[in-house]
């Protein structure tokens, strides 16, 4: 139970040159077809095995939506097929007809409804469901006075009152309060480790790294690339960063894969990490200094360069970053053949495990603006706690404690 | 016509279509302070237009039957019969535009919205003739067991409507003009069928212009029950069955083979 299977899934729309020639056309079937099909997506292939948690991405426009409408069933597909077994719940909008004249609880049961549920299900499911909302006596007062954040508790604890065989989550979730965020991102990983397979669209890199086992991009209505997710996210970010001239390139480094893009205008030529006595490191106790030393090799004059870096755990969730430009220390008018090394000197506050740098060389605070390259899993290192007794996390906020018993 | 995938997705969705009657009928009146009373305010208040300026300032009366009565009676019979059916074909042109967003992102058997419209349009009717039987019952009017000949003219009559309100809602969501016509179309039809006044007082000439009108029969079949106390002349209404069977199937097939292109033209 659970799995989904798209195969040559495609998508067109019907375009008619004018009003009458669709008339024409139902009209005169033998007269032959007058409208053009444009097409949204093309021969989409892909498995999602049960209880696997796919992320889809893409920029606005790639068809993201459109694949989502044909998964669930409300498009019909022009070519292809999408075959799922199990129980689907889809998020795609919440609070989809809701009505303002009643009540949420009435609104509830017409959402559960709307799901196939019957009454007495939705009865039964009830006090786990205004649990869940959370929105108190509001629950009896109508739609119309609640703000769109209680609308969306509403109808997020209906949707997901059962837990699905198939969750498929649009970027609805990024709607209402950081804490209803939390509670039904928590939601989901509870159904994840329940075995709900789910199929995620979002453009927020923590949801996908966070929960997500596997990411597709998707790019003009194709599948671009499918992979494990840090690699499609920076993929995908290096592909907004480089919409014009596509030079965005991946080399494999010690089993991951780097993704490297840009103009060019200058490279990293070597990064390493390097303890007290200056010597390089792969290692590194907790909290123990170290020094990041980048070389940045310059190939064009650039009239401000502006060096930033940002370490990521494993799942490729941004730890720190920080860049030249915010520290105010850019440099001006840097020349061709130049090399300039850069060297960033902090205690290693991180918890034990696997990290990585990502490098960027830009002219700004942002990559996109001028990207003269942008480079992830640039160095990849690892903290061990060698020193100091066992803590949990990927942080070193070691306290001093003091208590006092009376 | 219908497939047995249709019948088990709006089994399965009986909650949704039962609730939904249930909402809408709430929502008309949940504002209101007077409540359902309103559903039955306007149709009356439109019969006694219509019973006072016909049979009192326009002194029309029934042929062979004098009391001013016999002519709201006939004038109920036709109009809130008319009702249904009109409410079923206007709901029906607007149905699938009027939820496009439901449509566009939830998956839900489609045919589900039909059935609401058919019975929400029932419930209406059947409040509004519900007190025009008490009224027959109490004012010594009610034509015994003749009454219940009206069913079977009923189902005719819904499954004409149902056939008509398939094909316009469906074409609609394609050419936005055919609700604009049909929204005439209903009214002229309303005066060319005798609901107001009498087949009998039209010139004989235009007679044989009611055959070649399905609604007719239909509307003559309720005033022969309701005002002579007769059972119909059921031999005149098997040419409009057969139509609303026609039509029935037709808009069935029309539904089910654009249902999926609908969506990506809402």
């Amino acid at each position: 139970m659970g799995a989904i299977t798209v195969s040559g899934l495609g998508k067109a729309y019907k375009q008619y040159p004018t009003r009458w020639s669709r008339l024409a056309e139902w009209m005169l079937p033998f007269a032959g077809q007058r409208h053009r099909l444009k097409w949204i997506l093309h021969d989409i292939n892909f498995q999602v095995s049960p209880g696997e948690a796919v992320g889809l991405i893409g920029i606005n426009g790639a068809g993201k939506s459109t694949l989502l409408k044909l998964i669930t069933g409300t498009t019909q597909p022009t070519t292809g097929n999408v075959w799922m077994n199990g129980s689907v719940a889809a998020l795609l909008e919440l609070g989809m007809g809701f009505h303002p004249d009643f009540t949420g609880r009435q609104n509830a049961y017409m959402a559960g409804q709307l799901l196939g549920m019957t009454v007495d299900e939705i009865t039964a499911l009830m006090p786990q469901i205004e649990a869940f909302a959370d929105i108190g006596d509001y629950m009896d007062q109508p739609v119309r006075v609640y703000s769109s954040g209680m609308q969306m508790r509403v109808a997020f604890s209906v949707a997901t009152a059962r837990r699905p065989d198939i969750l498929i989550v649009d970027e609805a979730l990024s709607v209402g309060d950081a804490y209803f965020q939390h509670k039904s991102f928590d939601r989901i990983r509870q159904f994840r480790k329940e075995g709900t397979t789910l199929l995620l669209v979002s453009h927020d890199k923590q949801a996908i790294q966070s929960v997500c086992d596997r990411a597709i991009l998707l790019d003009g209505g194709r599948l671009a690339r499918e992979g494990r997710p840090e690699e499609i996210m920076d993929y995908y970010n290096a592909m907004i960063a480089e919409r014009e001239n596509d030079t965005v390139r991946q080399a494999e480094v010690e089993g991951k894969l780097q993704t490297v893009s840009g103009t060019g205008e200058a490279n990293v030529s070597d990064i390493a990490l390097l303890d007290e006595h200056g010597e390089r490191i792969e290692v590194v106790d907790v909290g123990s200094p170290v020094t990041l030393e980048v070389r940045v090799k310059v190939n064009a004059p650039i009239p401000r360069m502006v060096l930033g870096y940002m370490i990521k755990d494993r799942l490729g969730q941004p730890m720190y970053g920080t860049n030249t430009h915010l520290k105010q220390l850019p440099l001006d008018d840097v020349k061709a053949g130049e090399e300039v090394v850069y060297r960033f000197a902090f205690p290693m506050n991180l918890g034990p495990g696997s990290y990585s740098v990502a490098t960027a060389i830009v002219s700004t605070d942002t990559h996109l603006v001028n990207n003269y390259e942008w480079r992830d899993l640039a160095l990849v290192f690892t903290v061990m706690n060698m020193r100091r007794p066992h803590f949990e996390g990927s942080a070193w906020l070691d306290p001093a404690i003091d208590i006092q018993r009376t | 016509m219908i497939s047995p995938l249709m019948l088990r997705g709006l089994w399965a969705y009986r909650g949704f279509v039962l609730g939904s009657v249930k909402r809408e009928f709430q929502s008309k009146y949940t504002n209101a302070m007077l409540g359902a009373v309103w559903s039955v305010l306007s149709p009356l208040a439109m019969i006694l237009v219509y019973t006072v300026i016909f049979s009192e300032v326009m002194r029309a009366k029934l042929p062979g039957n004098d009391s001013s009565a016999a002519y709201s009676i006939y004038l109920c019979a036709g109009i809130l019969t008319w009702g249904l059916f009109a409410e079923i074909v206007a709901r029906g042109q607007g149905m699938f535009l009027d939820q496009a967003n439901l449509l566009k992102k939830i998956s839900f058997p489609r045919i589900c919205l039909p059935v609401i419209v058919v019975l929400n349009s029932l419930v209406n009717f059947g409040i509004i003739f519900g007190l025009f039987t008490a009224f027959l019952l109490v004012s010594g009017h009610f034509p015994g067991a003749v009454f219940f000949a009206i069913v079977p003219v009923l189902i005719v009559q819904v499954l004409l409507a149902i056939g008509l309100a398939m094909i316009v809602g469906v074409l609609n969501v394609f050419f936005r003009d055919v609700g604009q016509f049909v929204t005439i179309a209903v009214q002229f039809w309303f005066w060319l069928t005798p609901i107001v006044y009498p087949a009998s007082i039209l010139p004989a000439q235009f007679r044989p212009v009611l055959d070649y009108n399905p609604m007719a029969p239909i509307i003559q079949s309720y005033q022969t029950i309701l005002v002579q106390g007769e059972l119909p002349h059921w031999e005149r209404l098997w040419p409009v069955t057969l139509l609303a069977l026609v039509l029935c199937v037709l808009g069935m097939r029309l539904f089910r083979k654009r249902a999926g292109e609908m969506v990506d033209e809402l």
